[in-house]
């Protein structure tokens, strides 16, 4: 039919956004962002038990210039969530957000003056971890959801939402 | 060979082994490279998550689960004292009057909608100390995270078990309910409201569990749901295999 019949065999074919989706999931570098207890375990997945290495994730980057997924992991004051935005503004495309922990996504318990009630209110969040805090194979869990959600975006998507 | 080239031989082996060891042990740089040396030694701690994950610990504290009897009647009576508890404001309760033709729960009320906000809870555990009926649990299922936050609101529907393999879906109604003759709170109270004009039967033909267990199956009289009639005399005979017929 198309260019695949003329093609000796040894060569592989796909497709560029698959190609380009593969890369950017599975090294996607995560950005330091431990705000609170949710750190602790975030960096219990980063240990040699969890090893977060496994899915090419290791290097947490302090500069959010290198960085291609930032990890809100623990509540955001109002104070913080100004510098959290400009961190995230600061992030090359493409960007993900992962909120960690309930803290992170909703506020949890601390239904209170002092804390934003979702991260979602400052930045986008594409995957939302439950838990106080969650334990490092729940953060695993979202990460793994997080790259099959990678890896079924689209060009146009991205184009149209940027 | 001679002995003397013998001797030598072992005398340089022995002195280039205490020379290694000196070094691995003694000096700074020996002392590094032992580490990884050792390390070829030892089992990777590495705990392969995706594929073989550890098991946690027997008490986790994981999402929950709304339980049944054994005949599929669910547990949760509608009572919010969950949502009273919960520190974080994740549970929703909407109670709901039982009636004669849907019976959901043995009692006056049962729980119309049921759901737990995971964007909010923080598996705590105060709402399962709080359950009087034992209806709410936790599992130690914990992979729960979602892409959106109203992908993390469960309702009764996901947190709900299925229904016993002897048991059914509930709604249930008053006369198949009564048939069985279940005491479903362990001879601590009284069967469900099976009479007109709100008065209790006791359940004298049930027998004796302690508080919060359920009957086990094989002394379940079987009334299959729309055929439920009187004719089953709910006289607690063992005939497990005649039951098993209707």
């Amino acid at each position: 039919m198309g260019l695949e019949e003329k093609l000796p065999s040894g060569i592989l074919l796909t497709n560029l956004e698959r190609l380009v989706n593969y890369a950017r999931s599975t090294s996607l570098w995560p950005a330091t962002f431990g705000l609170a207890c949710c750190a602790i375990e975030m960096m219990a997945t980063g240990g040699p038990r969890h090893d977060i290495a496994r899915f090419g994730m290791e290097v947490f980057r302090a500069s959010p210039r290198q960085a291609d997924l930032m990890i809100v992991a623990g509540r955001v004051s109002n104070k913080m969530a100004p510098v959290l935005r400009r961190i995230y503004d600061q992030m090359s495309d493409p960007k993900w957000v992962l909120s960690m922990g309930v803290c992170a996504t909703s506020g949890g318990m601390f239904n209170n003056y002092a804390l934003v009630q979702g991260v979602d209110h400052v930045v986008p969040v594409d995957m939302y971890v439950p838990g106080c805090p969650p334990r490092p194979e729940m953060l695993l869990d979202g990460l793994i959801k997080l790259h099959a959600k990678i890896q079924g975006e689209s060009f146009a998507d991205q184009a149209a939402s940027a | 060979m001679t002995l003397q080239a013998w001797l030598t031989a072992a005398g340089g082996a022995v002195a280039l082994v205490l020379l290694g060891w000196l070094a691995l042990t003694r000096t700074v740089l020996g002392r590094g490279l032992a580490v990884p040396l050792r390390a070829m030694f030892v089992k990777p701690e590495t705990a392969s998550y995706p594929e073989a994950p550890r098991p946690t610990a027997p008490r986790f504290h994981g999402r929950h689960q709304l339980n049944r009897y054994a005949d599929g009647l669910e547990k949760c009576i509608g009572c919010e004292l969950c949502a009273w508890a919960c520190p974080a404001d994740a549970i929703f309760v909407q109670g709901g009057d039982n009636t004669e033709e849907q019976r959901f729960s043995p009692g006056e009320r049962y729980a119309e909608d049921y759901q737990i906000n995971y964007n909010r809870c923080i598996l705590c555990g105060l709402c399962i100390e709080a359950c009087p009926t034992r209806a709410l649990t936790m599992t130690q299922e914990y992979e729960i995270a979602a892409d959106s936050r109203e992908g993390l609101i469960w309702t009764k529907d996901m947190l709900l078990v299925d229904p016993p393999e002897d048991g059914y879906d509930t709604p249930h109604t008053d006369r198949e309910v009564r048939d069985r003759g279940l005491n479903y709170y362990g001879g601590l109270a009284v069967t469900p409201p099976t009479r007109k004009g709100g008065s209790f039967a006791p359940a004298t033909a049930a027998p004796l569990q302690r508080a919060g267990a359920v009957v086990p199956r094989r002394e379940l009289p079987l009334v299959p749901p729309g055929t439920g009639d009187a004719e089953g005399e709910p006289d607690g005979d063992g005939g497990s295999a005649g039951a098993g017929d209707a």
